[in-house]
């Protein structure tokens, strides 16, 4: 029995933050991301989280740490200009491995942008935004069901891997209401997973000592016995500093193969009319509302087109976009950007087929029939 | 790192503040003379007198030579980024109410990149005892200017001497909303660990603001010796009681120390904030 329920983007993503645990949230007012924490803020204290709106993006991350640190399933969200305030933090977390969620709902930029206005142009700071090396898994669903479902998956990620999550919205899946089916979130329906806790007693307890999984277990902070250090240098198994250039280097190994290595369990995309496709749209979020319609339209014309929907954009599913690269005669990504995730699909493609762009950077979407025009230039030969 | 060979049993039944230290992190990165080991030591020996245990103290602290300290002490520590500690240990304290969360910082850490999450921490009043170490210089990188280096001081951002204004940081946590600002000195080291004492019994926002030589990087920079630095710190520092009764002219080039200021009339802001979740969840953390 379906259990519909009509639902406003930003309100789906904290409710289904606290369906997958998250009792903890620190976060900085921020359009269009600001309804995630006000739904928090009312929804925390009654399920016995904390709540707290910190001074500013930077205290909001840091915080959203200590909470993790402590044991409490975390979480921040903010826009634009707060997640390039948010990036040393985040960096922070990946080296000390502390599992949390960062939401990022998408507005126009650079600088203060365009703040009440959609875009896409986080793709590359999200990949690559924090200093130095570092793997950080990135999750964009496209509706506000998606939305639920991103949710409870980039915490269970997130605690599974111990690392930070990212999950991608854009102004548009933010502020759209749309109906959900709560069944598949009901409390014997849903999986939940939870940080791995050490197995040792006290005395063996090494808080950076990887399982066969690369992950070490976490101890929360406060836990009798369990005392431990956490740095952001670099460290050895112990948590404690130091520059021995083999134990910094296996750090880094490990930080990204704990990640990379999930790469075929953590993929995830929605393919669409691809089966006989000439041409395959490859795009995210709300543009491929967008493309879903233009496939369709371009079909009605009899143009072969199909649709890649990447949910799991980061880490890339390189093999999955190479294969499509080699069935069609030439791919199209449409982004709210100047061209970002299209440098991954390149990469991915290795030349087996040309690389089209569709690039707006101007706070408007891009409209299906403006898919269907380039589609139709495409199948022409031209540009 | 070699540990001593007297057994810690004996080390701890002579100076029972050692059960704080990790000894096998020993020696520390601190060049002789430095003052920050007077006030971790200061720390350890409140603990200790007030009984608390290792698995009851979390210490957060940000970067630089005085953000290195919980890496020695036996807890639950949290290194972090610069500026940044109090933020970590709001979201730890927020979380953990029973530990006793203590931040180590410097003063280029806690009032240059990270002045504004101090004074919200402080206009909150949570429940951290900050022991900021004011060497007046940034230490670990070698030297430049900081809010609190005195004017005409050198730094190697200031070969021409400092012409910024210090901050005055009591006065700012005051200001700010701290109930509890104490001001000691390296110097005096047994009246320091009796005001970070009262300070972490303090339940709120409490600040020790602790003057502590860099003896090398500041020392070398404006010409003082360890001593001379160590005798500046007894001869211009004078007992608040005292300083109070002062007529305004002589109170001029003198620092008073001791307790600030104390309330303790204003709420807590993690029992607040428990209190309103008892209220909506029915009791259930
Ligand atoms: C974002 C950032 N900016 C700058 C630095 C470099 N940095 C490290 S320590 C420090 C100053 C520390 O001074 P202080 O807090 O006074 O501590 P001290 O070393 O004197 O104890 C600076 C600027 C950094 N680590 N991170
Ligand atoms: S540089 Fe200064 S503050 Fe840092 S350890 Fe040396 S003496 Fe202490």
């Amino acid at each position: 029995m379906a259990k519909l329920e009509l639902k406003y983007g930003n309100h789906a993503c904290a409710e289904a933050a606290i369906i997958a645990g998250c009792r903890f949230y620190a976060g900085y007012p921020i359009t269009p991301s600001s309804e995630i924490a006000e739904k928090m803020a009312e929804l925390l204290p009654k399920y016995g989280g904390v709540f707290i709106q910190m001074e500013d993006e930077i205290a909001a991350m840091g915080a959203t740490v200590g909470g993790s640190f402590a044991g409490l399933k975390s979480m921040t969200a903010t826009s634009g200009p707060g997640f390039s305030l948010k990036q040393e933090n985040l960096g922070y977390a990946f080296m000390v491995e502390a599992p949390c969620v960062v939401v990022n709902v998408q507005r126009g930029g650079p600088s203060t942008g365009l703040p009440t206005q959609p875009g896409q142009q986080e793709i590359m700071q999200s990949l690559w935004g924090t200093h130095g090396d570092k793997l950080i898994p990135v999750f964009y669903p496209g509706n506000v069901q998606e939305i639920m479902e991103e949710t409870i998956r980039a915490f269970n990620w997130a605690e599974r891997l111990r690392t930070p999550v990212v999950l991608l919205l854009d102004e548009v899946l933010g502020h759209m209401r749309e109906t959900v089916d709560m069944e598949q979130f009901a409390s014997d329906k849903v999986e939940i997973w939870d940080r791995k806790m050490p197995d040792v007693p006290p005395e063996e307890y090494l808080p950076y000592k990887p399982g066969e999984d690369d992950v070490p277990a976490i101890a929360p902070y406060g836990t009798p016995g369990y005392r431990g250090h956490a740095t952001g240098l670099h460290h050895d198994y112990t948590g404690f500093p130091t520059t021995d250039p083999e134990t910094c280097q296996e750090l880094i190994d490990r930080l990204i193969r704990k990640v990379k290595n999930r790469q075929p369990e953590l993929e995830k995309n929605e393919e669409y009319k691809l089966d006989d496709a000439e041409i395959a749209i490859v795009t995210f979020g709300t543009t491929a509302r967008a493309a879903k319609t233009a496939v369709d339209l371009a079909r009605e014309k009899g143009i072969k087109v199909g649709l890649l929907r990447v949910i799991t954009i980061w880490p890339s599913p390189e093999e999955t976009l190479n294969k499509l690269a080699k069935s069609v005669k030439a791919i199209l990504v449409p982004e709210l950007n100047m061209g970002q995730y299209v440098l991954e699909v390149e990469r991915c493609a290795k030349g087996e087929a040309p690389v089209y762009r569709l690039n707006r950077a101007n706070g408007k979407i891009i409209y299906p029939h403006e898919i269907l025009a380039k589609i139709e230039e495409i199948a022409k030969g031209g540009k | 790192m070699s540990t001593p060979n007297i057994p810690m049993e004996k080390i701890i039944e002579k100076k029972p503040y050692f059960k704080y230290l990790r000894l096998n992190k020993m020696p520390t990165i601190w060049c002789p003379g430095c003052g920050i080991g007077q006030a971790f030591r200061a720390t350890c020996m409140a603990l200790d007198e007030l009984g608390i245990p290792n698995d009851k103290v979390a210490m957060v602290s940000g970067i630089g030579c005085s953000s290195r300290t919980p890496g020695y002490f036996d807890g639950f520590t949290l290194h972090t980024t610069h500026g940044r500690a109090p933020t970590f240990a709001t979201g730890l304290k927020l979380a953990r109410p029973e530990l006793t969360t203590i931040v180590f910082t410097g003063d280029g850490d806690a009032l240059a990149i990270g002045g504004n999450h101090f004074i919200h921490a402080a206009r909150r009043n949570i429940d951290l005892t900050v022991v900021l170490i004011n060497n007046w210089i940034y230490g670990m990188t070698g030297g430049q200017v900081s809010p609190t280096t005195p004017t005409g001081s050198y730094a190697t951002t200031t070969p021409y001497g400092n012409y910024e204004p210090q901050f005055d940081i009591a006065k700012l946590a005051i200001a700010a909303g701290a109930t509890y600002v104490a001001r000691g000195t390296a110097y005096h080291a047994m009246e320091l660990k009796k005001l970070i004492m009262d300070g972490i019994k303090h339940k709120g926002f409490s600040l020790i603001e602790v003057l502590s030589p860099c003896t090398i990087v500041y020392g070398r920079k404006n010409r003082m010796s360890i001593e001379e630095m160590y005798f500046w710190f007894k001869e211009n520092t004078i007992p608040v009681k005292a300083w109070e009764k002062l007529p305004e002219e002589k109170r001029a080039g003198k620092i008073p120390r001791g307790v600030l200021y104390h309330d303790d009339s204003r709420p807590e802001y993690t029992e607040l904030y428990w209190n309103k979740v008892k209220e909506l969840s029915g009791g259930e953390k």
